[in-house]
């Protein structure tokens, strides 16, 4: 399955909000959302990216997607480096990779027809003639298991699920290599998390997508994905494939993270012997100029509030950010 | 630890409630009965539009009238009939005797007052406390909820405190006036996993120390297994399945509750390598103004027979705590 | 195995069946708001009135066809003779008809130049926003009966100076309006996605969010129609209209100096305009409410 011209390959990806001046209300401070972000992705698999509120996934998703501005770094897409795109070169580019959000109701523009939402990519891109785009969008509605006839409705007609289920026919429309998962299941019901992650797994299958798939939830994160990096304010502190993430995770952030979601496989009396972390993520404006975990870890030692620790790859692939790893 | 031996602190028997909608009536919630008794943690757990939050509501006597009323049954707190009582009455429950946290807690919190004001004047209007006595009791209550430098903290506005923060002040707030039960709907499903155990953690060593009972309403499987003490699961309205949480998690004996178990993909130290297909619960929640005579499962049931569509199933006893609503259950026992 | 999943995830549901447009839902929801149907008969009437009311009533608004101030239903006169003895009832026929098309145009023009200020401001943020603001607040703080009684004494009375000056003090507003609903849907999810699917500049702002930001923007242009006859009735009040163009507010205007004596000329057009903007104001009421998706839900 794996073709080389096809993977997503993300070098030192930086997004920083803010910094510039605005009219009379001075100097904006700068918000580090991604520091220095890389991976690959090799075709036809998929990535996953975890962390907490803050800790740049969604950034990360939005800057390959080209949504926000890139402030340094590449992205390139197989022979295409997507982060040096403008304008129609970059519109025509779209093509290959697409998105699916989180939340169904407002991914779908309330006037239109599910129909019309779906087929919307292959008019602006006029992609075949007008009647082989009505083919493909029916088509495409078969493939994500609603009934052709459902095109003639209006989104509030849908059920969440099935709102999904159309933001995932709109996304594979133009046949996309890549299709950036901004947490896709976070506000379903469970019962509906499961249909669509099986519908994801299938059209993978199928089609041999490459998924970036972002998510805070890594129940979701170790049965769909084959890699997963975990991210902390802005930075990856841990990647690892997903065996040898959950079975021997090395970053102390990992562990917490891990402990921290509660399992049927727990009860009552288990859950008070964790490790808890103490306090909430600092903010990414003021960030120090060593382990930003350090403020948060159990184990930080005076070397941790001083110096940077690099992200290194041992000899299976395993990359960590820690000086105790 | 048998419950039969000291009437329950709260009882909810045989609870209907309909609203009016334009496309009928919906019965949000269709003869539900629960039991909570001093110092446990009751668990409600289903999907959205299956009644937990509508039972929240209930209990706090909250059902927004019109469109929705109390149509019968009997909710009684320390054998105190709380259905029927006027609003002033119910609204000094509330403060006293209830408390209740939110999923949101920026939503329910005043922005133009800082938190250290809202728990006090909530301490002075339900205790008839001075304003220094008040605003010393709410420091206090801050420092009973972890929050670091209570005493700086609580001349804070909300907006200025992370959201793991403001879930503290909700939860110091509910419990200022030291109620008897305390009702957590979702009060963690806006918040990062990490400070999600915190929060757990705080809930859990608050309800040992001073016995505070509490419905925690979630639609976490896991974190009904690491807090709860009894778990009811709800679909479209109904209770389908009730007992301890050992008992339902390790046996559940409701086809909609083996769903909700198997059908999320639970964290595990040891991935196997070939991974399967997760069980789906396939189709989705019925509309309440449609629901046929027979089990509201049915039409989602892999298990489904012919009795099923006939009548709607009751609770049932499996086992000496656990209840469960299904057909298949009553056909076994006989 | 594929096929199975698909049928049981999708099982068909008795709202598949009815496909109802939201415009149907919106009119539903108007037609239940009885005061706001109360006020598009009105208008409907009154239209009725100024537009249909001529061919039945054939006399020259201009003409003199009786002694001053005939009161009404005396003499054959319905609503009696102004100050000059000319008939009454097709003066507020003829007058209707102008004041409705200045009421009409002028919150067509202020409309298009809000809508315009809005969408670029909201949509495109930073400087072009900050510059198109500044130039929005700065028509704002002009008194604006002052600014346009300016407008009509620099470039004359005529019809089309009115409507003009009407409309270049009132879009303000609409610009407001129309930034904020841009500033909050082009946060959303779905214009995000209409950008990844390729969409251009030009397609976001009219085929994506100009649709989804329009209500609030009908019901100000509606609240427009209202003032601009108001606004109208102001200038004709301080003679500063085309004398030769009836108007009800030109009526009011020269029919001033006799209210103690014969106030009936003064009240009539006064109570045609009061209606008039009563009956809008009760249709922008009965939109707003159509228009909100919370409510249609309900």
């Amino acid at each position: 399955m794996s073709d080389n011209s096809k993977n997503l390959i993300v070098k030192d990806l930086k997004v920083h909000f803010g910094g510039g001046k605005k009219i009379l209300s001075g100097k904006k401070p700068t918000v580090h959302a991604v520091d220095g972000v890389s991976f690959t992705i090799p075709a036809g698999k998929t990535f996953g990216v975890v962390g907490e509120s803050g800790s740049g996934k969604t950034t990360t998703a939005l800057a390959i997607m080209r949504l926000v501005d890139i402030t340094a770094g590449t992205v390139t897409l197989g022979d295409t480096e997507i982060s040096a795109l403008e304008k129609d070169a970059l519109r025509a580019a779209r093509r290959r990779f697409q998105i699916i959000f989180q939340d169904p109701y407002s991914s779908l523009d309330p006037r239109k027809r599910a129909g019309e939402i779906v087929r919307q990519p292959l008019d602006l891109m006029s992609i075949g003639t007008p009647s082989e785009r009505a083919e493909a969008v029916t088509a495409l509605f078969e493939q994500v298991g609603l009934r052709p006839e459902q095109q003639h409705l209006f989104p509030h007609q849908f059920s969440g699920g099935q709102r999904q289920r159309i933001g995932l026919a709109r996304a594979l429309s133009t046949r996309p290599d890549l299709i950036v998962c901004d947490e896709p299941v976070s506000a379903l019901d469970v019962a509906i998390q499961a249909q669509i992650l099986n519908l994801m797994s299938n059209l993978q299958q199928e089609l041999g997508l490459t998924y970036l798939f972002i998510s805070h939830d890594l129940g979701v994160v170790q049965h769909i994905c084959d890699e997963i990096a975990v991210m902390y304010l802005g930075q990856i502190v841990e990647q690892a494939d997903r065996v040898t993430l959950f079975k021997n995770p090395k970053h102390p952030y990992t562990k917490a993270l891990l402990e921290a979601v509660p399992s049927v496989h727990n009860n009552k009396r288990n859950r008070q012997e964790r490790v808890r972390l103490v306090g909430d993520p600092p903010s990414p404006i003021n960030l120090p100029t060593a382990c930003r975990f350090a403020s948060r870890c159990p184990r930080a030692e005076a070397r941790c509030h001083q110096e940077i620790p690099p992200l290194e790859e041992n000899t299976s692939g395993h990359k960590v950010a820690c000086f105790f790893a | 630890m048998s419950t039969d031996a000291t009437p329950p602190l709260l009882s909810v028997k045989d609870l209907v409630v309909d609203f009016k909608t334009r496309a009928g009536n919906a019965r949000v919630l269709d003869h539900v009965s629960l039991d909570i008794s001093a110092g446990k943690i009751l668990g409600i757990v289903g999907e959205s539009g299956c009644g937990k939050s509508m039972t929240a509501l209930s209990i706090m006597g909250l059902v927004p009238n019109p469109p929705g009323r109390i149509t019968s049954g009997s909710i009684s707190l320390d054998g105190r009939e709380l259905t029927g009582l006027d609003e002033e009455t119910l609204c000094e429950i509330r403060g006293t005797e209830i408390g209740m946290i939110f999923q949101e807690p920026m939503t329910s919190l005043n922005p133009v007052f800082t938190v250290g004001e809202q728990i006090a004047e909530s301490v002075r209007v339900h205790e008839n406390a001075g304003k220094q006595a008040a605003m010393a009791r709410a420091v206090e209550m801050l420092k009973a909820v972890d929050i670091p430098e209570p005493d700086i903290r609580a001349r804070a506005y909300p907006h200025q405190l992370s959201g793991g923060m403001r879930q503290r002040v909700m939860i110091a707030m509910a419990l200022a006036c030291r109620p008897r039960l305390l009702i957590a709907d979702e009060p963690t499903t806006a918040l990062d996993a990490t400070v999600q155990a915190q929060i757990f953690d705080l809930l859990q060593e608050l309800q040992q120390d001073t016995g505070t009972a509490i419905v925690l309403i979630t639609h976490d499987m896991g974190a009904i297994a690491e807090l709860a003490d009894d778990v009811a699961v709800m679909y479209a309205g109904s209770i389908v399945e009730k007992g301890p949480v050992g008992d339902v998690l390790s046996q559940p004996c409701h086809p909609y509750t083996q769903g909700l178990i198997t059908c999320v993909p639970h964290l595990v130290p040891d991935p196997p390598l070939q991974r399967e297909a997760l069980r789906e619960i396939p189709g989705m929640v019925p509309a309440l103004t449609n629901l046929g005579a027979g089990c509201a499962f049915e039409p989602r049931c892999e298990k489904a027979f012919d009795q099923c569509t006939g009548a709607k199933p009751e609770l049932i006893k499996v086992s000496a705590s656990q209840l469960g609503a299904c057909w298949a259950l009553e056909s076994d026992q006989r | 195995m594929v096929d199975s999943t698909r049928k049981s995830a999708n099982p068909p549901l008795p709202e598949d069946i009815k496909v109802s447009h939201p415009l149907a839902e919106m009119a539903g929801m108007f037609f239940r708001n009885y005061a706001a149907v109360a006020g598009l008969i009105l208008l409907i009437a009154i239209i009725a009135f100024v537009f249909i009311g001529p061919y039945y009533h054939q006399v020259d608004p201009f003409e003199m066809v009786w002694a001053p101030f005939s009161r009404p239903m005396e003499e054959g006169f319905v609503l009696g003779t102004d100050y000059l003895g000319r008939d009454m009832l097709a003066a507020m026929m003829v007058g209707g008809q102008v004041s409705m098309a200045i009421g009409l145009s002028a919150a067509l023009i202020s409309v298009i130049i809000g809508v315009t200020v809005g969408a670029f401001a909201g949509y495109y943020g930073g400087f072009i926003e900050e510059a198109l603001m500044r130039f929005t607040e700065f028509f704002q703080v002009l008194p604006t009966l002052l600014f346009s009684m300016v407008i009509v004494a620099l470039f004359g009375a005529s019809l089309l100076t009115v409507t003009l000056a009407i409309g270049v003090v009132s879009w303000t507003a609409v610009a407001r309006v129309t930034r904020s609903e841009f500033l909050r849907i082009r946060e959303l999810e779905y214009v995000a996605a209409a950008r990844s699917g390729s969409a251009s500049d030009r397609y976001l702002i009219f085929k994506v969010i100009l649709p989804n930001a329009l209500p609030p923007i009908i019901v100000q242009a509606n609240l427009m129609v209202g003032s601009a006859i108001l606004f109208e009735a102001a200038l004709s009040f301080l003679g500063l209209s085309d004398p030769n163009v009836m108007s009800w507010g030109q009526v009011i205007g020269s029919n001033r100096p006799y209210i103690l004596d014969s106030g009936f000329t003064v009240a009539i057009p006064g109570f045609a305009i009061f209606l008039t903007v009563l009956a809008i104001s009760l249709i922008g009421d009965g939109l707003n409410d159509a228009l909100n998706p919370k409510l249609r839900q309900r």
